[in-house]
């Protein structure tokens, strides 16, 4: 019976007229039909001929005859029970009905219940089914009709269902084949193949989905091929073909892309848990991985490996060799640990590494490889830093102004991201008080009970701060000052403390302090999301302290080491002279083979410097995870463990489980990569060392936080494009490549180690390339090119470039306000006339309504004709109901031209029109600002490097 | 291909691929999920469609969204009859939409759907006023909410009708800065993390967290158990 239903329902008009319904109508009745909806559907779809539909529905029609036959009272049953199985397909049925206006829909409804009548009036007759074709061709010419007129009524039809109904009517037209056709054609194609790619983004239901997606796929393979004639037709075939392999090829790399991104569930997982903030630290420290990845791969494929392979090997110079006074300790561990002995004699460090200009039997140019890769990896860093922040700053751009307060905070404040009792509880807290907070600010803009007292209190806080840095600063210098008293006294002589104090006491100022801030950051009673800035900030600046501290000690130590090695260098003169004075006595014959472990070197500044930034990313590794494992971990478990048996909650009172501190994590990882910037040129051995940190730590600290941390109290919404953790990262860049820059450029590589050693300065390694390996012609051009008469007026021009992008720039922004302004004031006045106008409409509505009503009754007094009234109004039920269902996902596909179903006839539209036109203008504007930033970044960063 | 996996043909997983922001093994792993919701009701093979449908009750569970204040209104308007019930299309429907590379553009018009309570296409008082209790567990007075409500359909309404239409709530939507935007719906993509622990702090890197997660809620129960009491 329901089988017999779906055909019915199917061989309707209205769906055989579209056959996306139809086959959506054949569908829904089950698949046990294949057959028979696959010739349905040849019939239809491809239009064969009037005649053989004709023939095809009356073999239907008298198989649902033969189902007629019985009593009238049957049939009219039978007639509602399609009416619900029709109203069920409709409920579920494509958003193409629901496009449509409700008077179109009242429409149709009409026409298919007279058609219905008709029908049944046939079947009375006895009538055979040619007349009721007839009346089908009739009934379907009316309801093209109808169809038509529907369409003029639309106020916007969307693409969507006009490339329905085109891919519909196409095939009827197909035999001629005219060139007007084809084109139309082609665009019908070119219309399903947009729409199978943007099928994603429609809100349809899946279903609708699904069955659109496979109707427009068997429309492209049946046309796809039709295109074109004789040998275009060839290529045609080709060119699909080669666009589907194509496309299935890149669906498969998509696959393989996401599948290899590292990490991403533990992330997920984390993020399900703790909230977005915690999860973007993650994100960051897996960004900073792939770059130390990259950086790594570039220092230890041009450098260390053909160094390792191809240059001289171990004890064949005395570079390469361990002194004769170091052997015995050599192999420590305690010396290996402190990256002495075996491992300061070795590709890991710059003294390593010989001046050959050329080696091995590629003649690979060690040198200048050695220096390039050096400025490579100071540019590719830049180049990725401001890549990102430009395309972060695209993404957030504009959306400052704050007129949307309230209904930001109502519709976006809950982080879907959570999944955790503990962190919705505290998200449902932190929600409740800043609605709490934006209320108190609503009602009185400014409370100044005791502001000064406020004041007060942040000034001392701040001098509080001030003291610390300074301290802090002073401390590192001591420090420095006495470790360096300790090396002229010999390091052996003194205890472990005192050979690690220096980075010992980093460390620890680098654990203690940024506590001590956030308990003086409790006097300062800011907003939470502001004391984290003045916290972050103030870390920044301790970090920064530091590490210039270290920076400057450092110096001094290397003008110490070149003052020694001008002494060294004195010395070999006569170490010199006495070997050749002792050969020449003893043997006249060649130069006596000295072991090179017995030759007297010089101190090698550039190792000492490598090894104490080795040194330092070691310790504050070690103190990181330590830290971790006592303050996170062993924290955790004694409070769980002991809680049973202590007098007063441990989880909940003093020590209580430990949160999770973002802020301190990502300012840790970001100077440690300026560490490994800084110290890189010197020691190709730490970006490797630095792969090596991020991977453990990416497994420990994700097990970490899973297992010993609760969520924060304060839960933030932290961005995805975290830009504030990037300009923090660019300004640490810059800051450490500026010390690097200048001991290359400035300081005189030592004599006897490294790559450079015997030049002058590092950079002559370019030069000197430039005089051998090429072509005369070009050193010429390149020395013209380095003129300061060509250079100077070249950098005039950069300058005045930035100037008149950043001008620009100002001006747009200018701009953008205004034309912000503009809209707002637009808004305003558009407020007010649509609130006059829906007024004004109200009260009509009002008098066509009480109108209505009057007149009804007077109907319902007059007429006897009962039934029909009944069957009108339910039919008008019915439509009104689906009116109702409809309406949302009317509303919703529409978009800003909106039918308002309250007032039909005034259109939301109208309010609309000023802004649609306007803010295209300030994306464009936005946009071109967008580029002049980043222009201009670019060439900040030319005119550094 | 060469896999061994029989739940859907290379069709069907090419379809839903083209249909949603899902790779192959997102929407496999979604058959997982979804399978685990009722395991004697959703069968293992879906070659051949077959038309299951889980309870709201059983997805409203599910770990990414027992913690959802909107969890309800979330299931109900993406099921087809408006109650809850969830097929599998309408279930992967949902997580596509609420995952992280679907465009705002679309998740506003779901997360429109979802803030409309009553289904009336508009987004008024009535709605406001669930929304935000839901939002803050109803913990501000009558006042304070009749305020932020009024307050922020006073912003955001543009046509004068005292409510939010769906181009209002777009146009506002569309404003927001990006970190805000980029939150609204959007889920932890279907990932299976399990919340069963076991007993041993090694074994279970959850343990801890859980434990005392467990705990607090007992506490919270008991309070409230001796308090009802009372």
């Amino acid at each position: 019976m329901f089988l017999c239903y779906v055909l019915k329902t199917a061989s309707h008009p209205f769906f055989l007229h579209n056959p996306f319904l139809y086959n959506f109508a054949v569908d829904y009745g089950g698949s046990s039909q294949k057959r028979e909806t696959g010739t349905c559907h040849r019939v239809t779809r491809a239009g064969n001929s009037e005649g053989e539909r004709g023939r095809k529905v009356t073999e239907e029609k008298s198989h649902r005859d033969k189902g007629r036959r019985g009593n009238i009272k049957e049939r009219r049953k039978g007639i509602k029970e399609k009416y619900e199985v029709e109203d069920e397909c409709d409920e579920d049925a494509p958003k193409r009905m629901k496009n449509r206006d409700n008077k179109k829909t009242r429409k149709n409804e009409e026409g298919e219940k007279s058609k219905r009548k008709t029908k049944i009036k046939n079947v009375k007759e006895g009538n055979d089914g040619e007349s009721d074709d007839v009346k089908w061709g009739r009934s379907k010419k009316k309801e093209k009709a109808k169809k038509k007129k529907g369409k003029q009524e639309l106020v916007e039809e969307s693409s969507e269902s006009e490339s329905f109904s085109e891919g519909g009517e196409l095939p009827e037209k197909k035999e001629g084949f005219t060139q007007e056709e084809l084109e139309q054609l082609k665009e019908a194609v070119d219309e399903k193949r947009k729409l199978i790619i943007t099928l994603k983004g429609k809100p349809w239901p899946m279903r609708k989905k699904l069955v659109t997606l496979r109707e427009s796929q068997q429309f492209l393979e049946k046309y796809e091929g039709a295109l074109g004639k004789g040998k275009g037709k060839r290529v045609y075939a080709c060119k699909v073909i080669v666009m589907k392999k194509w496309m299935k090829f890149q669906r498969d790399l998509e696959n393989f892309k996401t599948a290899c991104i590292p990490w991403e569930m533990k992330i997920k997982d984390i993020e399900s848990h703790f909230g977005s903030s915690v999860a973007s630290y993650f994100i960051f420290l897996r960004w900073m991985y792939g770059i130390n990845l990259i950086l790594f791969g570039l220092t230890f494929g041009l450098v260390m490996m053909p160094e390792a392979l191809m240059g001289k090997p171990y004890g064949s110079m005395p570079r390469k060799t361990v002194p004769r006074g170091e052997e015995g300790g050599a192999m420590d561990f305690a010396v290996l640990w402190d990256f002495g002995g075996y491992a300061q004699y070795s590709v890991l460090f710059y003294g390593y590494y010989n001046n050959q200009r050329a080696i091995g039997w590629l003649k690979f140019r060690m040198p200048l490889s050695y220096f390039l890769v050096g400025v490579g990896t100071v540019a590719y860093s830049y180049m990725v830093v401001i890549r990102t922040m430009a395309r972060n700053a695209n993404r957030d751009g504009g959306g400052d102004d704050t007129s949307f307060n309230f209904s930001w905070k109502m519709f976006t404040s809950w982080d879907y991201l959570i999944g955790n009792p503990e962190t919705a509880d505290n998200k449902f807290a932190s929600i409740t008080t800043n609605f709490k907070e934006s209320i108190v600010e609503e009602q009185e803009s400014q409370k100044d009970d005791n502001i000064h007292l406020t004041r007060f209190l942040r000034v001392l806080a701040n001098f509080l701060v001030l003291c610390c840095l300074a301290g802090s600063g002073y401390l590192i210098y001591f420090v420095v000052r006495r470790s360096q008293k300790f090396a002229l006294d010999g390091l052996e002589n003194h205890s472990w403390w005192e050979r690690n104090e220096v980075n010992m006491v980093m460390s620890l100022l680098g654990m203690f302090c940024p506590m001590m801030f956030d308990v003086i950051s409790s006097l300062e009673n800011y907003h939470p999301r502001i004391a984290l800035q003045w916290q972050l900030g103030r870390i920044f600046a301790l970090f920064l302290g530091n590490l210039y501290t270290f920076i400057i000690a450092l110096m001094d130590e290397i003008n110490r080491k070149r003052s020694e090695e001008d002494a060294v260098k004195l010395n070999m003169t006569a170490w010199e002279a006495g070997l050749y004075n002792g050969t020449s006595v003893g043997n006249a014959s060649g130069p006596v083979p000295v072991h090179p472990a017995d030759v007297p070197r010089g101190p090698c500044w550039e190792t000492m410097v490598g090894q104490e930034f080795v040194r330092l990313i070691i310790s504050d590794t070690m103190t990181t995870y330590i830290t971790l494992l006592i303050g996170d971990f062993l924290r955790a478990l004694f409070v769980r463990f002991f809680n049973y048996c202590w007098c007063w909650d441990l989880e909940y009172g003093f020590p209580s489980y430990s949160e999770f501190d973002v802020s301190g994590n990502v300012l840790g990882l970001i100077f440690n990569q300026g560490m490994i910037w800084m110290g890189a040129f010197y020691a190709p051995c730490l970006p490797a060392l630095n792969v090596l940190r991020l991977h453990v730590s990416m497994y420990l600290q994700c097990w970490a936080v899973m297992c010993c941390n609760v969520p924060q109290e304060r839960v933030f919404k932290a961005s995805g494009s975290n830009n504030f953790y990037m300009a923090m990262l660019l300004v640490i860049l810059f800051l450490s490549t500026l010390p690097a820059i200048y001991t290359i450029v400035t300081i005189p590589p030592s004599f006897d180690c490294g790559p450079f050693s015997g030049k002058n300065r590092m950079f002559d390694v370019i030069q000197e390339t430039l005089e051998t390996d090429f072509p005369a012609w070009f050193g010429k051009v390149f020395s013209y090119a380095s003129n300061p008469g060509l250079v100077l007026p070249f950098i005039l021009v950069m300058i005045l470039a930035i100037y008149y992008l950043q001008s620009t720039s100002k001006t747009y922004k200018v701009a953008n306000l205004d034309l912000k302004k503009k809209l707002q004031t637009q808004n305003e006045e558009n407020k007010k006339k649509n609130k006059k106008a829906a007024l004004k409409a109200a009260a009509e509505l009002e008098e066509a309504k009480n109108a209505a009503t009057c007149r009804q009754e007077t109907e319902c007094g007059e007429s006897g004709q009962d039934r029909d009234i009944t069957t009108s109004r339910q039919d008008r039920d019915i439509t009104t109901s689906r009116q109702d269902r409809d309406a949302p996902s009317q509303q919703l596909s529409r978009g800003k031209a909106s039918v308002n179903p309250l007032f039909p006839g005034l259109y939301t539209e109208m309010h609309l029109t000023g802004k649609q036109i306007r803010i295209p203008h300030i994306k464009r504007r936005a946009q071109q600002f967008l580029v002049v930033v980043k222009q201009m970044h670019i060439l900040c960063a030319f005119a550094l490097l | 291909m060469g896999n061994k996996q029989t739940i859907f043909t290379d069709e069907q997983l090419d379809a839903y691929q083209d249909c949603t922001f899902f790779t192959r093994k997102e929407i496999l792993r979604l058959h997982g999920r979804y399978h685990e919701l009722a395991p004697h009701l959703v069968p293992m093979d879906y070659t051949n469609d077959p038309d299951v449908k889980v309870p709201l009750a059983l997805i409203v569970n599910m770990p990414e969204l027992k913690e959802n204040p909107f969890r309800n209104r979330i299931v109900e308007s993406f099921s087809e009859d408006g109650e809850g019930n969830l097929s599998f299309n309408e279930f992967v429907d949902m997580f596509s939409v609420l995952s992280e590379t679907a465009p705002r553009e679309l998740k506003a018009i779901y997360a429109f759907k979802i803030y409309d309570f009553n289904t009336d296409n508009f987004i008024c008082m009535e709605d406001l006023e669930k929304t935000l209790n839901r939002l803050t567990k109803e913990e501000l007075t009558p006042e304070e909410v009749k305020l932020v409500c009024e307050k922020s359909i006073e912003e955001a309404d543009l046509d004068g009708d005292s409510k939010l239409s769906f181009a209002d709530f777009e146009n506002m939507i569309s404003r927001a800065p990006d970190f805000l935007r980029y939150l609204l719906l959007t889920l932890p993509s279907a990932n299976d993390y399990n919340v069963v622990f076991s007993f041993g702090v090694f074994r279970n890197h959850n343990f801890i967290l859980h434990s005392f997660l467990l705990e607090k809620q007992k506490k919270i129960s008991h309070e409230i158990a001796s308090d009802s009491a009372l």
